[in-house]
């Protein structure tokens, strides 16, 4: 998408001031954009806090939120991840099986070396995570294959490789009575009330976002994402950007896979099976477009504690929990029709101003 | 959904001559059914029991399903877009079945019901991305969420189980005691309405004009949002079907049956040349994809090979399938650029 301003040769000085405060100003209005994305998207969940609360006013527990916590904390992170693929107009449909065999690799890390200190085993996870996303990212960047198809491939192959590593070893399922109990008392401890789980999920939030929003190795992925072509043109090392992307969300998914590990102490095989569409949802309805260029990691966190919290809080409305997947798939629809409004309105205003500015 | 950073598949072609377009017309997907047809030969020979009727039959009845949805799914995918949807139009087909049987309706009634509610479905898809103008990969990920969860609101977690002996004898039947299914007759005269839709029709070259260039087919007065959203009911319908079909074949109407099943339906395709950006690739690619990826699966069955493990050999066929042509390509414009 190139904007007509930037084909015009700059024919003086004072054009080329115009431009930039036209340009200026449509920054300042995709980004007021951006901000309302997220703003809605938590009024969106304070909205549905407030209506779960009016039906059952001990909804906000100590406990209840703390168990909202604990369940969001694996697909906040992931969403985080998957967030910086999609910006780069790429997706990664293989977080789940990365998920499920950095679990199971943690899991039998600590059965073999009970000793091993809790944060070992989070670096052990993250960097399985992080293989993984650097075999995937380097198909997708250097054989320059569609990553909807690489990964696809990966979502099937990682969890065979899973399958076949449990049952190669004889150990199809570690229970909670096979680990060590530092590593259990990690997943339900609290720093100032709130579990540590959702906390590490909040600093990775704030890394990534921090990284997107204000890193010119973050502002490229957004380049990469709204105009690859144009990005590479301008200098961009667009395979390693991309490259890197991947190999970061696959350390978050293997991260992900520890703090599942922790959280559910129970694993086999299938663990974190058919997640990948649920956080790619998370990101959609956080406001993340599926064909690259915009979102946030804030945005995409927000959208996974609304997907979260929507699954709990339906009971407490009296409805059947088994709405749960169509309330998902209604909100992702209301949230990408809700964004195409807002580009079209925000693309008509630029136009606009382009037009009275000439 | 890639990295455009290589003008690879599609309009945006190099300056410099290329070797004519290879795929684009019937004998498309010569390569996989080449591999398909070494892959049936080794295995007859070198996998005891893989040549026989019985297990060539529950072969082809393994394949009726994906085949059948990979039908209209390849005209999507062709004209560059996507229905990630279809699995849960096959779960919230079967729960409809099986609630409205449990009603006390005959299957007469219920199957078109279900088709007619397949069609529906694959409209409230077409409409959102045609009229809306919405991205048909996040449309559809949402309707999989939401079609899914309509199938569990209309059956639970319960299941339907008590069909008719008759209709349930004829979906695992084969045809007189060949070993072929009886569900392949229907799923053939599909297969060739298809083939000659896509290969031999005004409507299938404009399929692939759109997936090239959807601002040139629209120029040139193709009704590209009226095409797609057909293709879209075609593709509700088809799947509704097969939700009809999955529930007799296997006697029970569940909400979660075929969970995941667009994955594999979607692999069948990539792995049978259909460039996901649209514009190349033909059917008889496609079939001998989704037969390949059900052959290789059975064989390994065959010798004890566990059925997760299959997932590894699923994945590396689909990564090797667009990486294989990608790198022959890269050398293939080395080799022509040395010379200078």
């Amino acid at each position: 998408m190139t904007a007509p301003t930037a084909q015009r040769p700059p024919a003086g000085a004072s054009a080329t001031e115009g431009t930039t405060a036209r340009s200026r100003r449509g920054a300042a209005l995709a980004q007021r954009l951006v901000v309302v994305r997220e703003l809605g998207i938590l009024a969106a969940l304070v909205l549905l806090i407030g209506v779960t609360l009016i039906a059952n006013p001990r909804f906000l527990s100590g406990q209840n939120v703390r168990d909202l916590m604990l369940s969001a904390a694996v697909l906040v992170v992931l969403a985080a991840g998957q967030t910086m693929v999609i910006i780069t107009r790429n997706v990664d449909l293989s977080v789940g099986s990365v998920l499920g065999l950095s679990a199971y690799a943690t899991g039998t890390l600590l059965v073999a070396h009970p000793g091993t200190p809790v944060v070992v085993a989070l670096l052990a996870g993250t960097a399985v995570g992080a293989l993984c996303g650097l075999v995937t990212g380097a198909v997708v960047a250097v054989a320059k294959v569609p990553s909807l198809v690489v990964t696809l491939g990966m979502l099937y192959a990682i969890r065979g490789l899973d399958s076949l590593w449990a049952s190669s070893s004889d150990r199809l399922q570690i229970n909670a009575s096979d680990l060590p109990a530092g590593f259990k008392s990690f997943g339900g401890a609290r720093l100032l009330g709130v579990p540590v789980l959702f906390l590490l999920a909040i600093v990775v939030v704030a890394l990534v976002g921090v990284h997107l929003r204000s890193y010119r190795s973050g502002r490229e992925l957004y380049g990469i994402g709204s105009a690859p072509e144009a990005a590479r043109l301008s200098g961009i090392p667009v395979g390693r950007r991309v490259l890197t992307a991947f190999v970061v969300n696959g350390a978050l998914a293997g991260l992900a896979g520890v703090l599942y590990a922790a959280r559910f102490q129970t694993l086999d095989t299938t663990a974190g099976t058919g997640l990948e569409l649920n956080v790619v949802a998370a990101a959609v309805v956080g406001g993340v477009a599926i064909a690259g260029g915009t979102g946030s990691a804030w945005g995409a966190a927000l959208g996974a504690l609304l997907l979260t919290t929507i699954g709990t809080a339906l009971p407490q409305l009296g409805l059947n929990p088994f709405w749960r997947d169509a309330a998902v798939g209604a909100l992702i629809l209301a949230a990408i029709a809700l964004d195409r409004t807002l580009t079209l309105r925000l693309a008509a205003r630029l136009r606009g101003r382009n037009l009275r500015g000439s | 959904m890639a990295v455009d950073t290589a003008p690879v598949a599609g309009n945006a072609a190099p300056p410099q001559a290329r070797a004519p377009r290879r795929q684009f017309t019937l004998p498309g997907g010569s390569v996989i059914s080449t591999f398909l047809v070494l892959f049936l030969v080794i295995a007859s020979f070198s996998v005891e029991g893989f040549a026989s009727t019985r297990n060539a039959g529950f072969l082809l009845l393994d394949v009726v399903a994906v085949a059948l949805i990979a039908l209209p799914l390849t005209l999507i995918v062709v004209t560059g877009e996507i229905d990630l949807s279809v699995a849960s139009v096959v779960g919230l087909s079967s729960a409809v079945m099986g609630k409205l049987w449990f009603a006390g309706l005959s299957l007469q009634t219920i199957i078109p019901l279900c088709l007619v509610l397949g069609a529906v479905l694959g409209a409230v898809n077409g409409l959102l991305v045609t009229r809306l103008g919405l991205p048909s990969l996040a449309v559809t990920i949402g309707t999989l969420a939401l079609y899914r969860g309509l199938a569990f609101v209309v059956l639970g977690d319960q299941a339907v189980a008590d069909f008719p002996r008759e209709w349930t004898r004829w979906a695992i039947g084969s045809i007189g005691g060949t070993g072929i299914p009886n569900a392949v007759l229907p799923l053939l005269v599909l297969i060739a309405v298809t083939a000659v839709l896509l290969h031999a029709t005004p409507i299938g070259r404009s399929l692939y004009a759109m997936g090239n260039s959807e601002d040139a087919a629209r120029f040139s007065g193709i009704d590209v949002g009226r095409t797609k959203l057909w293709l879209f009911v075609a593709a509700g319908v088809v799947s509704a079907l097969g939700g009809v079909f999955w529930t007799l074949r296997y006697g029970s109407a569940r909400a979660d049956n075929a969970s995941g099943l667009e994955l594999q339906v979607i692999a069948a395709i990539l792995l049978g040349g259909v460039s996901i950006f649209g514009g190349s690739g033909g059917l008889l690619g496609v079939l001998a994809g989704a037969l390949l990826l059900a052959s290789v699966r059975n064989a390994l069955q065959l010798v004890n090979v566990p059925s997760d493990v299959l997932n590894i050999v699923t994945g590396v066929l689909l990564i090797v399938a667009v990486v294989a042509p990608q790198v022959a390509a890269g050398v293939r414009t080395r080799t022509r650029a040395r010379p200078r």
